[in-house]
C-alpha cells in the first residue's frame, strides 16, 4: 500500500520535474531557446532525474534490507532460550516468524513469544513502509528542487542526462551477469551448507539415495542416504531414450526440410515442429503421464514384458518428441551453414543427392550438429516437468528403461515441494543436485556454443 | 540443319560402332546395375526423412488429438433441476444443504432408509448450498415461497452422465450405486438433467472438489506474474541490448556479458526456481507463492530471450540510418532513441512476446518458489497467495478423479489458446514491420 | 528438381558438316529460363573431341548457364528450366538413355573457387571413384588417387600429406585438388567454370599448362573472363553476349579476326 503510493508520488514528481524544468529552461533565456547549451527538454529529463533517481535508488536499498533489518531488531527482542541455539534451528525460527507474519497457517501452535515476535515483526515492517514513503517522498522533492535551482543556460544538461542513461544502461546489461553470480553463490552457499553435514565423496559417489529417512535424528548424515548416483544413473537413462528419439528424427526431419521438401511442402511442415516447440513442458508431462505410460505399459503387457506405470521409456520418449524441433531446427541452421559450393563439388562428381548428404555434408556440419546435440543433452538433464509428472520418485539403480527411475531435476522438485524443512539435509540437498545439475549443463552449454561460434566463423 | 540430319543419318554406322568402341563405363551393365542400387538408397533416404517428418506429424496429431478428447467435456456440466421450498427458519440458520435434499427426497419418495438418502445425497455438489445461498442473497424476497433452482451436480454424477461411468458394470464395482442411477433416471426422465457450459470453469478458483474447481484464479495468477516479468525484464532487457549493441566497446569484458548472456539462455529454468528460493525467499524474505516473487524469478530468466531478440532486431538497423543520424549533429544516445530503436522495435516486440509466452507456459522455478499451494481465493495483489495456469495443470494432474483430468485437459487447453494468441500476435507483427533493407 | 525438358526428337550428329574432328558434345536451340527470365536465347554449339573450347563474354551473358546445363547441374537450382538439345556422343543428355548421375560421371566440373571437401587429400580423390564403385580393392582405389594426382601435377607436392585436409593447401593447390578429385572419375569431357579466377598469376600459369597437357585426354570446356587466358589454352573460342552466343570459331581468328562487331568490341575492351 505504502509502496504502490510511494512510487505513485515519485511517477508524479518525476512528471512534474520535467515540465518545470522544461519551462524554467525556457524562461531563464527569455524564451529564446536557441541560447540555451541544451534543449529544454533536456533539462526537463535532468530534473525529473534528480527527482526520481535518488528516491528509487533509495527504495531499492531499504527494499532489500528492511526484511533483514526488521527481523534482526525482532531477534534481539527475543528470549534468550529461542535465540541461542544452532545456525539450523535458528533459521527455523526465522521462517515460523515469517510465516506467522504472512498469515501462512504452519498447522503449529506457535510459542507465544514467537507469535508476540510475528506481531511485532509485522508493526515494524508497516512502520517501515511508513517512514520510507515520507523519507522517499522528502527525497523526491529536495532532489527536484535542487535540480530546478541550477537550471542556467549554460547548464550542460544534454551531457548529464546522456552520462546518467548510459551508466543506466551499463547497469542494465550486468543484470545478467548479476543473475549468474546469484545463482552461483546461492547455489555454492546451500550446497556448502549441505556437503557440512553429508560429504561430497559420498553425495557424488554413493548408490543409496533415500533423503527421507535422514529426518530420523538417529540417520541425519548418515553415509549412503544421499548418494546421488542413481539419480545421475535415471536422468541419464532418460536422457539417452530422449535422444535415441530426438536425434535420429529431428536430424532426419531437418534434411528432409532443407533439403528435399519443395518450398510448398516447407510451409506447412515447419509450423508443425514450430508448435511442437511452443507446447509448455507442463502439457508434454501431462501427456507423458496419462498417455503415453499407459501406452508403452499395455505395449509391454501385450508382449509379455513387465513394464512399470512410471517407466523410463514413456517419460524418456515424450522428452524425445520436446527435443525434436529443437534439434531440427539448430541442424537446419548448421547444414544450411555448409556452403552451396561443397554440394555443386559432390553433384559435380555425379554423387546422388543422399550422397552428397551422407558423405559430403553432414561430414562438414558435423561439429554442428554435435553442438546440437549436445545442446539437446543439456536441455534432456534439466527438463523437469515431463521427469516430475511421468518418472518415478524411488531411487533405483537400473538400466532397464522399463523400470521406474528417478532424475535429478525431479528430485528437486519434489524436495523443494510443499512443506519443507530449512536447513534439514532432506531441503538442503536439492541444492547439491542442483549445483551439480548447473554445473553439468553450463559445461554442456559453453562447449557446445564455443565449437557452434568456431563452425560459423568457418564457412562465414 | 537439314544437311546435318542427312550427315547423321550417314554416319549413323558409323556412330554406333564408335560408340560400342568407346563406351566408357558409365554405360555397362554393371555401372547401370549400381546406379539401380544407389538411387534405391536414394529412395530410402528420403523416405526416412519423410518419415522422421512424419513422426514429429503424427506425435503432435496423437499430443493435441488425446487433449482435446479427453477435455473437451470439461466445458459442459451437469446439473439438477430441484423444487426447493426456502424455510425461513432454515435460510435464517443458513441450513441450504437440507432445503435441497428435502427437494431431492420428494423426487424419489421410495427411498427411504439412511443409506439409501446418504446415496442420494451424494447427487449434489457440496457446492449446491452455497449457490442456493448466493440467489437468496441476491433477491431475499424468495424466503418462504417454493422456487426451481439448477444446482451442481456431483463431479461422479456428471462423469455418468457423460457416459464415463458406465452403468453395464456390476454395482460393486461401478462408483455410482443402483439407487443414484435410479434417482437420476428418474430426474432425467422429468427434465430435471441438463448438461450446461460450465462457467465454474472459468470463474472459480481451485477447490477439492472437481465441480467446483475453476481456473479462474490460476489464470489471474499467471497475469500478475507475468505482468512483473514484463515491468522488469522488457526494459532491462532492451537497456542492455541497446548498450551492448550499440554503445559497448568490443573489449574482454563485453566479451563475457555476451557469453553469459548466451549461457544464461541456456540454464534450464529449474534453476533459476533453485536462485528464487534461497536469494527472494531466503536472503531477502519475500512472501512464498507470490506472483510478485514468480515474476522476478521470471523476469531473470527471459531476459536473456529479450537481450538476444533485442539485439537480433538492433543488427539488423542498417549502418546508414545512424550515420545520416549522426551526421545531421545528433548525439549518440539521440541516434539510438529517435531513429534506431523505434526501426528496430517490431523485431524487439516480436521476441519480446515469444519470451513472455515461454514464460507464460513455465512451470518448474514457480514450484520453488511455492507457487505450487492450494489456493482457493482469486489473488487480488502481488503479495498475494496465488498459483498460475501451468502450475495448475501440474497439480490437477496429480489428482486420481477422473472429473479433474477432464478438467486438466481443459486447462491446457485453455492455456494453449493464450499461447496460440501470443504467438499468433508475434506473427502478425513480424509480417505487418517485416521490413526488407 | 522442378526441371522441365522439351526436346525435339532428332538426335545430334557425331561429326560436323564440315568433317574435322568427332563432334563430343553437341547443343541444338538451348533455352534457359529461371523462372520466367530467359538466361539463354537459343544456344547453337559444337563441342569438338580432344580439345579446348573457351566461352567468353561480358559478366551475365550467360556463359556459366551455359556450361552448367551440358552437364545439368542446373538441375539443382529450383525453378530453372531447360528447352533445346544437349547431346554428349549423339545421346541426348536430358533424355532417357542418359541419368544425371551417370552424366555427371561423363561430364567432370571444376569450379570458380577450389571446393575442396573437408577431408583428407586421399578422400577427396577417393570420393568420386567409391561413390561410382570404380574401385573395388584399396590397391586400385591408391593407384587412382596417385594418377590422378599425377596428371594435376600435384602429386610431387602431396605424395607425403595424404592423410592431410584438403583444405589445409593454397588456392591453386586446391584448385588442382579439385582438378584431379574430377580426373579421379575418368570423364570424358571436364568443364571448367572461370577455373582461375580466386587464383594468383604463378597458380593461374601452373593451372593453364595443366589445361594443355589434360587436352590429350580429355575434352575441355572452359568458361574464362580472361581473353588472355582463352586465347592461351584454347582452340575453339565462343563469345557469348546477352544469352546469346555471337559467333564461334577457331580462337586465332576469334581474336585476330571477329566477324561480329560484338566481338571485336569485347576484345577490343570496348566494354566486358
Amino acid at each position: 500500500m505504502q509502496i504502490t503510493v510511494l512510487l505513485l508520488v515519485l511517477v508524479l514528481l518525476t512528471v512534474i520535474g520535467f515540465q518545470l524544468g522544461r519551462s524554467r529552461a525556457a524562461a531563464s533565456v527569455g524564451g529564446r531557446t536557441v541560447e540555451l547549451h541544451s534543449v529544454p527538454s533536456y533539462h526537463g529529463f535532468y530534473v525529473a532525474l534528480w527527482a526520481g533517481l535518488p528516491a528509487l535508488l533509495l527504495f531499492a536499498l531499504w527494499s532489500a534490507s528492511e526484511g533483514w533489518m526488521v527481523m534482526q531488531m525482532v531477534l534481539a527482542g527475543l528470549p534468550d532460550r529461542l535465540t541461542q541455539v544452532d545456525a539450523q534451528a535458528l533459521s527455523l525460527l526465522r521462517a515460523d516468524i515469517l510465516n506467522l507474519a504472512h498469515g501462512v497457517n504452519t498447522g503449529r501452535e506457535p510459542d507465544p513469544a514467537v507469535a508476540a515476535a510475528a506481531e511485532q515483526y509485522v508493526r515494524l515492517r508497516s512502520l517501515g513502509d511508513w517512514s520510507l514513503l515520507v523519507i522517499g517522498s522528502c527525497l523526491a522533492m529536495g532532489g527536484l528542487l535542487y535540480a530546478r535551482g541550477r537550471i542556467t543556460p549554460d547548464l550542460r544538461a544534454r551531457n548529464r542526462v546522456e552520462r546518467t542513461v548510459n551508466v543506466a544502461l551499463v547497469i542494465c546489461s550486468l543484470v545478467a551477469i548479476l543473475t549468474t553470480i546469484g545463482i552461483v553463490l546461492s547455489l555454492l552457499f546451500e550446497a556448502m551448507r549441505f556437503f557440512a553435514v553429508v560429504s561430497p565423496i559420498d553425495f557424488l559417489f554413493g548408490t543409496h539415495w533415500s533423503p527421507q529417512m535422514a529426518m530420523r535424528a538417529d540417520q541425519v548424515g548418515s553415509s549412503g542416504s544421499f548418494g546421488a548416483i542413481p539419480l545421475f544413473a535415471g536422468t541419464l537413462l532418460i536422457t539417452a531414450i530422449a535422444m535415441a528419439v530426438a536425434v535420429p528424427v529431428g536430424l532426419m526431419s531437418a534434411i528432409f526440410m532443407s533439403e528435399y521438401a519443395n518450398p510448398h511442402l516447407r510451409t506447412w511442415l515447419k509450423p508443425i515442429l514450430e508448435v511442437l516447440a511452443g507446447i509448455p513442458t507442463v502439457v508434454y508431462g501431462f501427456f507423458a503421464a496419462l498417455t503415453m505410460a499407459p501406452f508403452v505399459r499395455g505395449l509391454g503387457q501385450g508382449l509379455g514384458l513387465d513394464v512399470s506405470s512410471e517407466s523410463a521409456l514413456a517419460a524418456g520418449i515424450v522428452m524425445g518428441v520436446m527435443i525434436i524441433p529443437f534439434v531440427s531446427s539448430l541442424s537446419d541452421d548448421v547444414i544450411n551453414a555448409v556452403p552451396q559450393s561443397l554440394r555443386d563439388g559432390s553433384y559435380g562428381l555425379g554423387a546422388t543427392k543422399s550422397e552428397t548428404i551422407r558423405l559430403v555434408v553432414l561430414p562438414a556440419a558435423l561439429p554442428g550438429i554435435v553442438a546440437a546435440v549436445m545442446l539437446a543433452v543439456s536441455r534432456a538433464i534439466g527438463e523437469t516437468m515431463i521427469v516430475t509428472m511421468a518418472a518415478g520418485l524411488t531411487a533405483n539403480l537400473t538400466a532397464n528403461p522399463l523400470e521406474a527411475v528417478t532424475t535429478v531435476t525431479t528430485q528437486i522438485a519434489t524436495l523443494l515441494v510443499g512443506d519443507q524443512e530449512f536447513d534439514s539435509p532432506k531441503t538442503l540437498s536439492a541444492f547439491g543436485l542442483g549445483l551439480v545439475l548447473f554445473l553439468v549443463t553450463l559445461t554442456l552449454n559453453m562447449v557446445a556454443l564455443r565449437v557452434v561460434q568456431k563452425y560459423r566463423e568457418k564457412y562465414d | 540443319m537439314t544437311d546435318l540430319v542427312q550427315q547423321d543419318v550417314r554416319t549413323q554406322e558409323t556412330r554406333a560402332m564408335s560408340v560400342t568402341a568407346t563406351k566408357s563405363r558409365y554405360q555397362s551393365a554393371e555401372f547401370s546395375d549400381r546406379l539401380r542400387r544407389r538411387y534405391a538408397a536414394e529412395r530410402r533416404f528420403r523416405l526416412a526423412g519423410m518419415a522422421a517428418v512424419g513422426i514429429a506429424s503424427l506425435m503432435l496429431v496423437v499430443l493435441l488429438g488425446s487433449i482435446v478428447g479427453k477435455g473437451y467435456t470439461a466445458f459442459w456440466q451437469t446439473q439438477i433441476r430441484l423444487e426447493v421450498t426456502l424455510d425461513k427458519t432454515q435460510v435464517e440458520e443458513g441450513n441450504y444443504m437440507p432445503v435441497l435434499r428435502q427437494a431431492l427426497y420428494a423426487v424419489v419418495p421410495e427411498v427411504t432408509d439412511r443409506a439409501g438418502r446418504r446415496s442420494l445425497n451424494e447427487l449434489l455438489s457440496s457446492g449446491a448450498p452455497y449457490q442456493l445461498e448466493a440467489m437468496v442473497k441476491a433477491n431475499p424476497s424468495i424466503v418462504g415461497t417454493k422456487q426451481t433452482v439448477w444446482v451442481l451436480a456431483d463431479d461422479e454424477v456428471d462423469q455418468f452422465m457423460k457416459g464415463f461411468i458406465r452403468r453395464d458394470v456390476p454395482e460393486s464395482e461401478r462408483r455410482l450405486n443402483d439407487i443414484k442411477i435410479g434417482a437420476l433416471d428418474k430426474l432425467a426422465a422429468a427434465g430435471a438433467v441438463k448438461s450446461a457450459f460450465n462457467t465454474t470453469l472459468f470463474t472459480a478458483g481451485d477447490s477439492r472438489e472437481p465441480e467446483q474447481a475453476g481456473i479462474w484464479g490460476a489464470i489471474v495468477g499467471s497475469f500478475l506474474t507475468l505482468v512483473v516479468t514484463m515491468l522488469l525484464s522488457v526494459p532491462i532487457g532492451i537497456a542492455a541490448a541497446v548498450y551492448l549493441e550499440e554503445f559497448a566497446p568490443k573489449n574482454r569484458w563485453t566479451d563475457l556479458i555476451e557469453v553469459n548472456i548466451n549461457n544464461l539462455a541456456a540454464v534450464p529454468s529449474i534453476i533459476f526456481g533453485l536462485l528464487g528460493l534461497a536469494v527472494f525467499l531466503g536472503f531477502f524474505g519475500m512472501p512464498r507463492s507470490a506472483p510478485l516473487v514468480g515474476g522476478l524469478v521470471m523476469a531473470l530468466m527471459t531476459l536473456p530471450v529479450i537481450i538476444i531478440a533485442s539485439r537480433v532486431a538492433l543488427k539488423a538497423v542498417p549502418p546508414s540510418i545512424r550515420e545520416a543520424a549522426l551526421g545531421v549533429g545528433a548525439s549518440p544516445l539521440q541516434t539510438v532513441a529517435h531513429h534506431v530503436l523505434p526501426l528496430a522495435m517490431p523485431g524487439i516486440l516480436t521476441g519480446t512476446i515469444i519470451g513472455m509466452a515461454r514464460a507464460l507456459g513455465e512451470t518448474a522455478p514457480l514450484l520453488m518458489i511455492g507457487m505450487v499451494a492450494f489456493i482457493v481465493d482469486i489473488p487480488h495483489g502481488l503479495t498475494d497467495s496465488a498459483t498460475a495456469l501451468p502450475v495448475q495443470i501440474y497439480m490437477w494432474a496429480d489428482s486420481p478423479e477422473r472429473a479433474f483430468t477432464e478438467r486438466t485437459s481443459a486447462a491446457i487447453l485453455v492455456l494453449l489458446a493464450f499461447l496460440i494468441l501470443m504467438n499468433g500476435l508475434a506473427v502478425f507483427l513480424r509480417k505487418k514491420f517485416e521490413r526488407r533493407w | 528438381m522442378s526441371v522441365q525438358t522439351q526436346f525435339p526428337t532428332a538426335s545430334a550428329p557425331l561429326r560436323s558438316a564440315t568433317g574435322g574432328p568427332l563432334l563430343k558434345m553437341v547443343a541444338r536451340d538451348v533455352k534457359v529460363f529461371y523462372g520466367a527470365k530467359q538466361a539463354l536465347k537459343g544456344i547453337d554449339l559444337e563441342i569438338q573431341e580432344n580439345r579446348v573450347m573457351a566461352l567468353i563474354g561480358p559478366s551475365g551473358c550467360g556463359k556459366s548457364t551455359f556450361l552448367r546445363c551440358l552437364n545439368r547441374m542446373n538441375d539443382t537450382i529450383e525453378n530453372c528450366r531447360v528447352e533445346g538439345l544437349i547431346a554428349l556422343d549423339g545421346e541426348d543428355v536430358y533424355g532417357h538413355a542418359i541419368d544425371a548421375v551417370q552424366l555427371r560421371a561423363r561430364v567432370g566440373m571444376v569450379f570458380q573457387k577450389p571446393n575442396p571437401f573437408p577431408k583428407s587429400i586421399y578422400d577427396n580423390i577417393a570420393y568420386g571413384p567409391r561413390i561410382h564403385g570404380i574401385a573395388t580393392h584399396r590397391d586400385e582405389l591408391d593407384e587412382i588417387v596417385q594418377t590422378s594426382l599425377e596428371r594435376a601435377g600435384l602429386w610431387n607436392e602431396v605424395k607425403d600429406r595424404l592423410r592431410e585436409p584438403g583444405t589445409g593447401l593454397s588456392g591453386g593447390q586446391q584448385q588442382r585438388l579439385c582438378i584431379a578429385r574430377a580426373i579421379a572419375v575418368s570423364p570424358e569431357v571436364i568443364l571448367m567454370d572461370e577455373p582461375c579466377s580466386a587464383l594468383d598469376p604463378i597458380a593461374t600459369a601452373h593451372i593453364e599448362e595443366l589445361i594443355d597437357e589434360l587436352r590429350e585426354n580429355y575434352t575441355i570446356v572452359i568458361v574464362t573472363h580472361n581473353m588472355q587466358q582463352a586465347a592461351r589454352v584454347s582452340q575453339k573460342t565462343a563469345f557469348f553476349h546477352l544469352g546469346e552466343m555471337v559467333e564461334c570459331d577457331d580462337t586465332e581468328e576469334i581474336f585476330t579476326n571477329p566477324r561480329d562487331e560484338r566481338t571485336q568490341g569485347y576484345i577490343t575492351g570496348r566494354y566486358g
